[in-house]
This record gives structure tokens, sequence and C-alpha cells, in this order.
């Protein structure tokens, strides 16, 4: 067993964990954050996406052990503490970029670590930026949409851009 | 809180941002995978690596000794309980359904099918003890290829089964009286074309894995499953394991995606069950990828066999198809049903004189097949909108030109077709004129005569798909015609609550839908109450105790009628209270914006809330009427809708290294009346993706082995956001005459059209190499290789991979130095 200490959703926690055992396992089924899902085993899908310290990753592929030291944000620590939204949860919302949802968080988090890199995408700059992560339901237009809008939300307001 | 004066005049027609979207893009979400349960065990399922072999032995015991298993079994242990995985489609008297074991008991007939199973305190330790269960298998030849499977002497995927034949089923319209014989008009054909096409295998790879808990509760269960169908599947369940239906409860939680994949009753679902009940503990099993892959049901794989007929001047005038559709190892829920709901959709919305549909259905050690979605509309689809441009093709005419000549005109309707259903509305000439428009379609061909004559290494390629498809299953009358075992009515309830909120119980399903935001629509509409007003509860078979569920394009048609019924009951009611409140008669009363009054005396009226309260309180209601405002509504069609659309395609197809991309794709659709254009958008959207998906991307392979080589997402191709481009899209409004809201259906319309006008723009591009067909998918490999040989490509050998069994997976050597022409 190794001890970690990770600080996820602005919450600290220390827990021992075996080596093997992955982040998303991790969030899910020792914290409770089950708003990041599981939806393959090749790190193809993008779902579990989650930023650790900022930068997009894909949980399922990323060990607990190494996220030591570390601070992660899911699905459920975009919104602000009073409830209000991020500016990509409303883009999402607001363009209709989510039918099922399941895909929903890791493709928001991905495109706030692609926005981030790149304020202002173009649309294939968007279609690139998150090709790492499947959607099934929506053939991506409407998400392209809500990653272009998001961004002008997040450059013309510095605060929300800084996550 | 809304009031009433902020509401618009009709809710109906609004774009409003969906009510589901607030728990899922917060992550507050309910996955099957999410719940946990005090004590609850989680399975391990240990799958056949064998496409067909005899078990000879299975010994769990090794995985017993691990740290935190608690039990194992093989399917021995459960083999006089597991009963069969139902099939409620016999499609004929004498079709063959081998029985479908949930847990392998003496044989496997595919990769993946499931073997044993282990449960432990957590999913790791279920997980690792997998690798301690030994099995002998004694091996037996794989079944892959539908032809050689049929064919006398082959080997045989059920030993007790006379052969790998499921079952024939026909129609001819020359015999069913719907219009005249086939063998006339083949005989009298002036221009006769035959072609094979290959729907390949596809996987539905909803984006949610599956995932069952099941709590064993008293001498019953409860259920949460990743399903779109809870209601089936408490039936189902019910008879399949002789539990009494009452002590069955299934729960649909939040569910990521079907497709008509989890238009199921899956095995996973019954061997929960089973070690539930055995162990008296709560059980989960999640799948992985991999095992969805390979072990949840796929789609399409036909051969398809098509022959069209026509006079000089190009009109039709008969079609015959002949199919063989791969059932896999097994019958599942509507596995031998699929290609025959595509049997009365092969003539579109052309007027054929003669038709003529066969289909056999075939055994192969693979893994079942069943709906995906569109279900046999877009195979008939596909071959049709091909066949149509290879004889436009064959008779030097405008493909365009031959769909005018053919098509049912907007003043023919209603239609009643050489298949005998009988078209409700449409206008293919006002959608085709629109959807013409919108791409430029006259400035493409030009610019592709231009790419034509100067040689341009990259061709232009135009392709249309003028499509109808069958939605909103189905007249009960009609599935009991076709021996479906249901009927295809659809339950919605009411309750009016003392403050006047309003419940509404929905038997549809939704799973990515949009029905809590479109019924409320609805609802708000024809109560007179706030959008926000109202809560759709639905997925649960305790809350929301009947309904038939969610596929098929069924949900607004059928689903979306009973919530209007249950609505007017409630007004009814509601009008004999508010005409003793007003002390008036009911008959004088109207009903408009959520108020009663009398009619000539404005000013004077009660609203729905107010008597809702009324009714509540009991205190002074008239005599004779129950204190309740509640109602309940079971709608069953009297007929389909059929929508329809025009859907082009303009693809760039570079001949040098065969790789196709899609520069426009326009599609207006007619879908009748639309509750919310938002949503509906999306689905359009969803569908073509899906769709193109299946032109250019997908394909389920299998190795000469019958190992599925395409059992992750790393060789299983769904698309990414780089691989589609954008959509235009519009609509036409034909109003449906089968519905008080004149609505159609869009869940499967994009998947449907959408294939043929892509395959159709690909083949277009590449006619003067005198091409005639790509296997799909349509491959840079097969393109280049098509341009490369410049021979038709539709023959089981010619693509990269074999779809359906054979030698191989892939050649390097099979291009020839064939010139260009």
């Amino acid at each position: 067993m190794a001890q970690i200490s990770v600080t996820v959703d602005q919450v600290d926690y220390s827990d021992e964990v075996e080596p093997r055992l992955l982040l998303v396992h991790y969030l899910r089924e020792r914290l409770g954050k089950v708003g990041t899902v599981v939806g393959c085993d090749t790190s193809n899908c993008g779902a579990c996406t989650v930023l650790l310290d900022g930068k997009s990753v894909k949980s399922c592929s990323v060990l607990a052990v190494q996220a030591n030291g570390s601070t992660v944000t899911t699905v459920e620590g975009l919104a602000s503490a009073d409830g209000s939204l991020h500016a990509i949860q409303q883009a999402f919302h607001d363009e209709h970029a989510l039918q099922c949802g399941f895909c929903t968080p890791g493709m928001m988090l991905a495109a706030c670590d692609l926005l981030r890199e790149n304020p202002n995408p173009s649309e294939q700059e968007v279609r690139e930026g998150i090709e790492g992560n499947l959607c099934r339901c929506t053939g991506y237009q409407n998400i392209v949409r809500a990653v272009q809008a998001a961004g002008r939300t997040m450059s013309g307001s510095a605060t929300e851009a800084s996550l | 809180m809304t009031t009433l004066e902020d509401r618009p005049v009709t809710e109906v027609g609004k774009a409003r941002k969906r009510k589901e979207d607030a728990h899922l893009i917060t992550g507050r979400t309910t996955w099957t995978d999410n719940m946990t349960l005090p004590g609850m065990l989680h399975l391990a399922i240990l799958r056949s690596p064998m496409a067909h072999a005899k078990i000879t032995r299975v010994d769990v015991s090794g995985a017993l000794a691990r740290t935190g298993v608690v039990a194992a079994f093989s399917g021995q242990d459960f083999a006089e309980t597991q009963g069969v995985i139902p099939c409620a489609w016999p499609v004929t008297a004498d079709m063959v359904n081998p029985g479908h074991p949930s847990l392998a008991v003496t044989q496997v007939n595919h990769v993946g099918e499931a073997v044993a199973v282990v449960v432990a305190r957590d999913k790791y330790a279920a997980q690792d003890a997998l690798e301690a269960i030994d099995i002998d298998y004694d091996p037996l030849p794989p079944v892959l290829d539908m032809e050689a499977a049929l064919a006398d002497g082959a080997v045989k995927v059920h030993d007790h089964t006379e052969s790998n034949k499921s079952y024939t089923w026909a129609f001819e319209s020359g015999a069913a009286g719907t219009g005249g014989a086939i063998d006339d008009a083949l005989r009298e054909a002036e221009v006769t074309v035959k072609r094979r096409f290959i729907q390949q295998r596809l996987i539905p790879a909803f984006m949610e894995p599956r995932s069952t808990v099941v709590q064993p509760m008293g001498d019953g269960v409860t259920m949460w499953s990743s399903t779109q169908v809870p209601h089936i599947l408490r039936t189902m369940l019910s008879l399949t394991l002789a539990l009494p239906e009452h002590k069955v409860r299934v729960i649909a939680p939040d569910v990521g995606g079907g497709f008509g994949g989890k238009l199921q009753v899956t095995p996973e679902e019954v061997i929960c069950t089973l070690v539930a009940r055995k162990l008296g503990k709560p059980v989960k099993f999640t799948e992985s990828r991999s095992e969805s892959l390979m072990s949840a049901h796929h789609g399409r794989d036909q051969i398809q066999d098509i022959t069209i007929t026509a006079k000089k001047d190009g009109t039709v005038t008969g079609l015959d198809v002949h199919l063989m559709a791969d059932m896999g190892a097994y019958l599942r829920l509507v596995s031998p049903g699929v290609p025959v709901l595509g049997a009365f959709m092969f003539n579109s919305i052309y007027k054929f004189g003669a038709y003529r549909f066969v289909c056999d259905g075939v055994f192969t050690t693979k893994t079942p097949t069943d709906a995906y979605r569109g279900a046999g509309r877009p195979e008939a689809t596909f071959a049709i909108e091909r066949i149509m441009d290879e004889l436009a093709n064959e008779l030097g005419m405008d493909p365009l030109e031959l769909r005018r000549k053919n098509w049912i005109k907007h003043e023919e309707f209603p239609f009643t077709t050489v298949c005998g259903l009988t078209y409700d509305s449409g206008n293919y000439e006002a959608a085709t004129a629109r959807a013409l428009e919108l791409i430029g379609w006259d400035d493409l061909k030009a610019e592709r005569e231009q790419r034509r004559a100067r040689k341009d290494p990259v061709q232009l390629g135009l392709g249309i798909s003028t499509f109808t498809e069958m939605c909103g299953l189905a007249p009960s009358r009609v599935l009991g015609s076709l021996d479906y075992a249901a009927g295809g009515w659809e339950n919605a309830a009411i309750r009016v609550l003392a403050t006047g909120k309003v419940e509404v119980v929905t038997g549809s399903s939704a799973h990515g839908q949009g029905h809590e935001t479109a019924w409320s629509q609805i609802v708000a509409d024809q109560l007179g109450v706030p959008f926000d007003d109202i809560e759709i509860i639905h997925g649960d078979t305790q809350s929301s105790p009947k309904g038939m569920d969610t596929y098929g394009s069924r949900s607004l048609t059928v689903g979306g009628i009973a919530v209007v019924q249950a609505a007017e009951k409630v007004v009814a009611k509601a009008r004999t209270i508010a005409a003793h409140m007003l002390e008036a008669n009911p008959d004088d009363l109207e009903f408009s914006g959520g108020t009663f009054s009398v009619k000539g005396a404005p000013g004077a009226g009660k609203t729905i809330q107010e008597i809702a309260f009324a009714t509540f309180a009991a205190h002074d209601l008239p005599d004779g009427i129950e204190p309740t405002l509640d109602s309940d509504a079971t709608f069953d069609p009297e007929n389909f809708s059929f929508p329809h659309g025009t859907h082009l395609c303009a693809i760039d197809v570079d001949t040098e290294t065969g790789r196709a991309t899609i520069r426009r794709y326009v599609c207006v659709d007619d879908i009748g009346e639309v509750i919310n254009p938002l949503i509906v958008e999306g689905q359009v959207h969803g569908g073509i993706a899906q769709g193109i998906a299946q032109a250019l991307y997908e394909e389920a392979v299998y190795d000469d082995a019958g190992n599925l080589t395409t059992g992750t997402f790393v060789d299983y191709l769904v698309p990414s956001a780089a691989d589609l481009p954008s959509f235009t899209t519009d609509r036409t409004v034909s109003r449906s005459t089968t519905n008080p809201l004149g609505v159609k259906g869009v869940g499967e319309a994009g998947t449907i059209a959408s294939t043929p006008a892509v395959v159709n723009a690909v083949i277009d591009a590449l006619r003067p190499w005198g091409i005639n067909d790509i296997q799909m998918p349509c491959t840079p490999e097969r393109i280049w290789r098509a341009v490369a040989t410049g021979a038709e490509k539709s023959d089981r050998d010619a693509g990269g991979t074999v779809a359906y069994g054979g030698a191989s997976t892939s050649t390097s050597d099979g291009s020839s130095d064939g010139e260009l022409s």
C-alpha cells in the first residue's frame, strides 16, 4: 500500500492505496466522485478525462499514486461554490452539446484544457483538440459550437478563464 | 418561478434548452455503475476465447481460493435454473431457435460468450481471480461465412438443429395482393440491374458500458440496469427465470446511450439475478469496453442481392430482394425481426409495380446481431438508394431525374405502396428542392465535370439519398400480424398535485433523447401550466409501471400521444369541477391558457391550479365526482408515420491516396410537426454521424478463427470530431395524419439516410474508372484498390478486410497494375 495526498475539487484527501489503483477508480470508488466515468479500457474514449494540476489527463491512464501531491479537478468541481455554472457547462447547455451525457464530463474538461492553450480556437482546431474524446450521440457539431462559445465567454472574463 | 404571463403562447415548437442537462453537466448522475449498496458484491465474467468449442471441463476451485472471492460458478451450476435468453420475435412458425443459455454449459458458439463467473468483495479481486479458473475446450471449426454456412454439409453451429438456417421469411406483392407478380416484372423488364451489396457488421458502441445491479428483496429482486427497455426487461426476466412478475422491479437510471444496443435482455442481467438470489446479497456487474464490443449484440451484417427492373424511359417496374442476414450464434430479443422490419422499406418512396422480399436468417459462430439504430430500415434504404444510382448509370440518366420520375408525388398522398403500407403524408419535391438549393447543386455539378475533364487527382463526388422510413413502432395489430410477441402501445399518466404542479409518468424510457423537456412542452400547452412546473417520471417499473420503452423512433409518435390523451382526460375532469365552482354548465366553459372561463363572460375564471387545490381539498365537489384530476391513457397507433427527406453529400476523393473527405453535407428532413427544434437538430446530427460511420469508418471484423479483431476502441473506429464535417440541416413540414400532434419521429432518420448518400458520392467520384461499388466502410485502402484495379469491388474478397468471414483480414498483395481509364 502507498500513502497519497491529493486535492480533489478543493477538498484534501489522504489515503492508503494499492500502487496499481487507477486514478479513475480512486475517484469513483474511494472518494465517491462518480461524476467521472469510465468508457473504455484502451484510453481511446476520454470519458474519464479530469484536470491534473490544470492539464487534462485520462484518469484511466494515471495511477492514483501518480496524483500524489497534485490537484485534481473533476466535473463535480467545475461549478462555483454558489452553484453558478462554469462557462463550459453553460455553453454545453446552451448549445445542446449533450444528449445522453456520458461523454460530457470528460469532453468538458478536455475542452477546458484546449481553451487554456488556445482561447479562441477555429472549428478545425476544436475538432482536432477534442479528438481524444468520443461522443456517440451528438455528431460533435454542437460540442464544437459550445467549446467555441465557451472560449468567447472565458476570454471576455479573466476570472472564469483562470481555471 | 415562471408565471403564467411569462409563458409564450405555445411551448410546442420552441427551442427549449433541456431540463435533463442540469445533472449531466455537473456530474450529479445516476449511472448504474455509480450504485453501491451495503454488502454489495462484484461480478467478473470469464468469456470464451474460442469461436466454437465443446466445454469438456470447468474447474473454478482456483478462483475460490483467491483472497476476497466469495463464490464462483460455471454454466453447470445454473444449467437447470437459467432458462434461455428470450426471443420475442419468432418471425415464422417454423423458425429455428437453438436456445441461448446465459452462461454456456456444454458448448461455446462465439468468442466472448460467458462461461464462468467470479463473485468477490471488490472488482479488482473478482477480475484477478478469473485467471485461476481452469477450462478445457475441445475446438470445433468456426462457422463464419453465411453462404458457406447454408451449403450442404456445412459445419453446424448447433448440433441439435438441422442446418444453420434459422428461418426464411418471404413477401411477394402478387401473392399478397398489394401489387403485381414479381416474375412478370422480371420477365417483361426492358432494363434489369442486379447488384450484391454488403451491409458490414457494426457495433452499436453506446458510450456507457452496460452495467447491472441486482438486489434480492425477499422473494423478489430489484434490478438497476443500463437498459433502454426496463418494462420489457421486467416481463422477460420474470418469464426467463420463472420469477413472478410482480416480484420484479426494474429501474433504468441515467442510461448513457443505447442506439438499439440496450434493447435487450442480456445474459449478464440474467447472471446477476441468479447470483444475487443464490447468495442473498446485492451484486454488480459492469462490463469493460472490450467485453462490450464482443458480447453486447452487434448490428447490420447482411448480404443483399438486389434486382431492379425498369422500362427504357426509367420507369421502375419491379424490385426483387434476397437477403442473407447473419443472426450470429443465437437469437436474442428481436434478432430475427430486424431484417423483417426492413422488408417493407426497400421500395421506399418509389412506385414499383411488383416487389419480392426473401430473407434467410443464418447462424454463424459470431456475436448475435440485433437492433442497431434504424434496425432493418438503414439496410433497406441503402440498397434502394444504391441500386437507383446503378440503374441511373445503366440508363445514362441523371440519378435525381430517375428519382423524380418514380417517386410518389405530393398530391398522391396518402399513398398505399406495393408492400401494402399507407404513407401518411410527404413532399419529396419540396425537401429535394430545398436541399439542392442549400448545397448549391448546380455549381457542384459544374465543378465535378471540370475536375473530371482535367483528370484532377482529387475527384468530386455527389451523392443523393431520398429516403423514407417507418416510425412509431407500432400498431399492435401489425406487430401481431408479423408474429411479434408483444404490442406497440404506450402508456402515460398525469398526476396533478395540490399546488398545481404536475407529474407526468411515461412508459417511454429515455436515454439521451430529451423526453423530459419535450414531454414538458407538450403538457405545458395541453394543461396551460408552466414548463418548469412539470416533472417527468420514467424508467422505473414501480413508479412508471406500464410501458413499451424507447426504440424505433416511437417515443413521441406513440408515447407523446399517450401524454396528450392523458392531458385531455385531466382537462375533462377539471372542466366538471370548474363548472361547479363557476356555477355554470360544463359545455359553456372554454379552456385556454390554463384557465376555464364562461364563454362570453371573460374575467371570471378558474385556473387549473385553483381547480387542483379545490380538488385536493374536496370540500365542495359536484356529487359523484372523485376528488382527483389524475388520469391514465394508453395509446395504440392506427398506423406508422413516414418521415422522409433528401440528404446530399459532396465528397472529395483522392484517387492517389484513396482518402475520401466529406466537403459538404446537407439534409432537409420532413418529420412532420416538431416539438423542440433544438432536440431535433441534435438527433439529426448524431444520426448522420452514425450513418457516415457505417459508410466510411466502422466494421466489426472477424479473423478466420472467429476472433473479433476489432474488439477495442483502438480497432473499432468510432469517428471522432476530427473525422466528421459540420452538417447543414433544414426541414420541411408535412404534418402526419396519423396522430393528433402531426409528428413523425426523428431518432433514426439521419442514420437511415446518410449512409447511401455518402457511398453514392464516393462511387460518383469514381465512375470514370468504371467503378460501380466499393464495400463499406469505404476506407482509403478499398478506394485505392478500386482505383488501382478498375474493378467492381462488391465481391466478397474485394475489400482490404473481410467483414463476414473468409480467409483473411487483410492482404497487401491484392493490388494489380490495372490501368486507370
